[in-house]
């Protein structure tokens, strides 16, 4: 087993050492250069172009998918290495995505098989970039009240509502989106998740502005939008459970990328590089929160590992998932407070990085089902406290 | 290796939970408390905890002990926690790994089978400060005469041997003295958890050339050594200690009722619980993580028996606050044994360093502040 994938190991190393062009290597995290994909994808190099091409190829840029999919149908602990290798040369990944992240998982679970073999493929070669349709104006933490209606016209479905907070809405090919289809029965049970494509007649987008500048949201409408019937996952009704799902899955990269993003420099190296030691004992309160906000930041990366390691010996709990969310997003905001403690008037400025973080560090407590939601599902699964 | 249990541990911790839960509920500390024994111990426990191979069971082989490793006295200290076990186990742990460099195999067996308890004599002051050493060994012929005060000694009053440190000429040393030796005088303290412990004074004790641990003058790196061992296994019985009193304030909140309601049913109560659930789940990554540096030579071991012992003391301080306040006026009472947690979480928090000495330790050694 360990000799398979050392072999593993030493081809895929070989290969990416062959494949991997130049302008996809050791670039700055995050920011410009990663690949979405999509019909309306401007490749920012050539290099970025061919990255894609070659790994979608071998099924790279969904490791973990099956191979008639579109995927390497490589195993966990094969795509452990796979994203190890990516590291070990500094590897931008091929395709990032709520295609892969989200609706990739719900097709392979819940889809049927024509849907898989209409979408997987399109989302694994970067053809089709999706977004999420979920929150509306009237239907925030308690999402199940979602009312952006679907009626079946015999040959279609006919969409009429609106969503609000799409990541990248505009920049998106297809929404999968959670419509209600029943208004007849409780409300959890009258929902269903539907597939659009957003060049239909009737779908529209509108930026949302927040507080920190422009932002990756927004509010998406649907003015009588003609839907194929085979667009529907799942069944009439079933469109709650795949939601659930899925969000499980959202929260576990919260998590985790709020996690990396907290990773990226020590708040601590930060401080002694701006204030130096001496400034920073003299400022002995302001060390102590960076002190204690470095102990937590230790703990994170703990129980992500450990986290890592439950779901590696089958014991991974969706309890963790929420566990992580809210200590990583609250960690986040913790470090933006502190950086802009540090930076002091130069903070201050519209449009400094310390400045940017700050003003969007609290999205992530309130998206992904808001902190408090979290500490709902705790409190209901983790501790079966009776019900409020 | 992986932040989860092996089957075998999962083993271990069964079995340990089965013998503590027939020989040491807590009903049967709070008898020991009441019965007024001076010896605020289980000799039986311990006796048990001996044959058992629990004692001790990280002392390797090559020293006598079975080698079970950190990993498996951490999991027994934490199974001790829940119970609130009194015994002297973290004495001993502090004791062997002090003994344990360049010890013949034999040295330990005393410790290791339970017949002989050792108590560790390295504080000073109120506060923990091991390097702060005022006690003297002065040479004498080819010994020493050893005189100073050791506060807050654990298991200092059942001890038959003190393990004390002093300066030498040649710098701090560690000596092995009879707890009956002339010249030691054992004061016994009475603390908040009601378990052994005493201010011991040296006043010019004669030790022979056997008595010294280690060389003269060369004791630092195993006292350093010795108190991330302690620092990881206390932190191991404050997660036992937390852990129980939540899942007891949790069941509590299943069955208490006011306003004609489950009190677990009021949101601003299971937000509190769900808190306190995620502190735990990060808390027991901590001690696991630590535990495994301890077992594989870890070079960031010091660092993480600090982030242990500092993340352990104040959650678990933290969650004995809640606990008894999601309990209201029961919660304080003494009848209620959630107090006696409360009290041992404070006791076992403040030895050998508490959150503030160990987050200041941290910011020092691992973030250069």
């Amino acid at each position: 087993m360990t000799t398979d994938l050392d072999a593993f190991r030493s081809e895929l190393r070989a290969w990416l050492e062959a494949n991997a062009p130049a302008g996809v290597r050791d670039l700055p995290p995050g920011g410009d250069s990663i690949s979405w994909g999509g019909r309306k994808w401007i490749f920012v190099s050539e290099d970025q172009r061919l990255w894609i091409e070659r790994a979608a190829e071998r099924g790279f840029t969904v490791p973990e998918w099956p191979r008639d999919y579109g995927g390497a149908g490589l195993s966990r602990d094969e795509a452990r290495i796979f994203n190890q290798e990516l590291q070990r040369q500094n590897i931008r990944k091929p395709l990032e995505g709520i295609g892969i992240w989200m609706l990739g998982p719900a097709l392979l679970k819940y889809g049927t098989e024509a849907q898989k073999k209409a979408h997987l493929p399109d989302i694994a070669q970067g053809k089709i970039r999706w977004c999420q349709g979920y929150s509306e104006p009237g239907a925030g933490s308690d999402l199940a009240s979602v009312s952006t209606r679907c009626t079946d016209e015999g040959d279609h479905w006919l969409v009429d509502g609106s969503k609000i907070w799409t990541s990248y809405g505009d920049k998106s090919d297809c929404i999968f989106a959670l419509v209600r289809t029943n208004t007849e029965v409780p409300k959890q049970q009258g929902i269903s998740f539907l597939l659009i494509d957003m060049s239909t007649p009737g779908v529209s987008t509108q930026p949302i502005r927040l507080i920190g500048g422009s932002s990756s949201f927004t509010a998406t409408f649907f003015d009588n939008v003609k839907v194929p019937k085979e667009n529907m996952v799942g069944q009439p009704g079933q469109g709650w459970e795949i939601a659930k799902y899925l969000l499980q899955h959202e929260r576990e990269s919260i998590g985790s990328i709020q996690m990396s993003k907290a990773g990226d420099e020590p708040l601590s190296r930060r401080a002694l590089a701006l204030w130096g030691s001496e400034g920073l004992a003299e400022a002995g309160a302001l060390r102590t929160e960076i002190a204690n906000y470095e102990i937590d930041a230790w703990k994170l990366a703990i129980y992500v590992e450990r986290f890592r390691d439950l779901a590696k010996a089958g014991q991974g709990s969706a309890a963790s998932a929420s566990v992580m969310k809210v200590v990583g997003t609250e960690l986040v905001r913790t470090q933006a407070e502190l950086t802009m403690s540090l930076t002091g008037a130069d903070g201050l400025g519209w449009g400094s990085d310390p400045a940017f973080d700050w003003l969007n560090a609290p999205i992530g407590p309130i998206g992904g089902g808001s902190n408090e939601i979290q500490l709902n599902i705790l409190a209901k699964r983790a501790l079966n406290l009776p019900e409020a | 290796m992986t932040l989860v249990l092996t089957e075998e541990e999962i083993l271990l911790v069964d079995a340990v939970r089965a013998l503590l839960a027939r020989a040491a509920p807590v009903s049967t500390f709070r008898a020991l408390r009441d019965s007024g024994d001076p010896r605020r111990y289980d000799p039986d426990l311990w006796r048990e905890l001996a044959v058992s191979g629990f004692a001790a069971p990280q002392i390797p082989e090559r020293a006598g002990g079975i080698g079970m490793g950190y990993t498996a006295a951490g999991l027994i200290a934490e199974e001790m926690g829940r119970v609130l076990a009194a015994s002297p186990f973290h004495s001993t742990a502090l004791a062997a790994e002090l003994m344990l460099d360049g010890a013949t195999p034999d040295a330990l067996a005393p410790l290791i089978a339970g017949e002989s308890i050792v108590a560790v004599a390295l504080d000073e002051g109120a506060r923990h400060a091991p390097m702060a050493i005022a006690t003297r060994a002065e040479r004498d012929g080819d010994g020493f005469r050893i005189s100073g005060l050791k506060r807050r000694v654990v298991d200092g009053g059942i001890a038959d041997t003190l393990i004390v440190s002093a300066m030498a000429d040649d710098g701090p040393s560690l000596f092995q003295v009879p707890g009956a030796a002339p010249g030691v005088q054992i004061r016994l303290l009475d603390l908040i958890d009601s378990r052994n412990a005493a201010d011991v004074t040296f006043d010019n004790v004669p030790v022979g050339p056997e008595a010294l641990i280690g060389a003269p003058g060369k004791a630092a790196d195993r006292i350093a050594r010795t108190l991330d061992v302690g620092n990881v296994l206390l932190a191991c019985e404050l997660l036992g200690i937390a852990q129980e009193a939540f899942d007891r304030t949790v069941a509590y909140l299943k069955e208490r009722e006011q306003f004609g309601r489950k009190i677990g049913s009021f949101q601003a109560l299971q937000h509190r619980a769900a808190r306190q659930f995620c502190a735990l789940e990060l808390a027991r990554g901590v001690v696991l993580k630590a535990l495994r540096a301890l077992d594989e030579a870890d070079p960031a071991t010091t660092q993480l028996a600090s982030l242990a012992k500092a993340v352990l003391t104040r959650t678990a301080r933290e969650m004995l606050n809640e606990a008894i306040q999601m309990h209201g006026g029961i919660g304080v009472t003494d009848e209620l044994d959630i107090g006696l947690f409360f009290k041992r979480a404070r006791a076992v928090g403040d030895w050998l360093g508490d959150d503030h000495y160990h987050r200041e330790r941290l910011a020092r050694i691992a973030w250069g502040m």
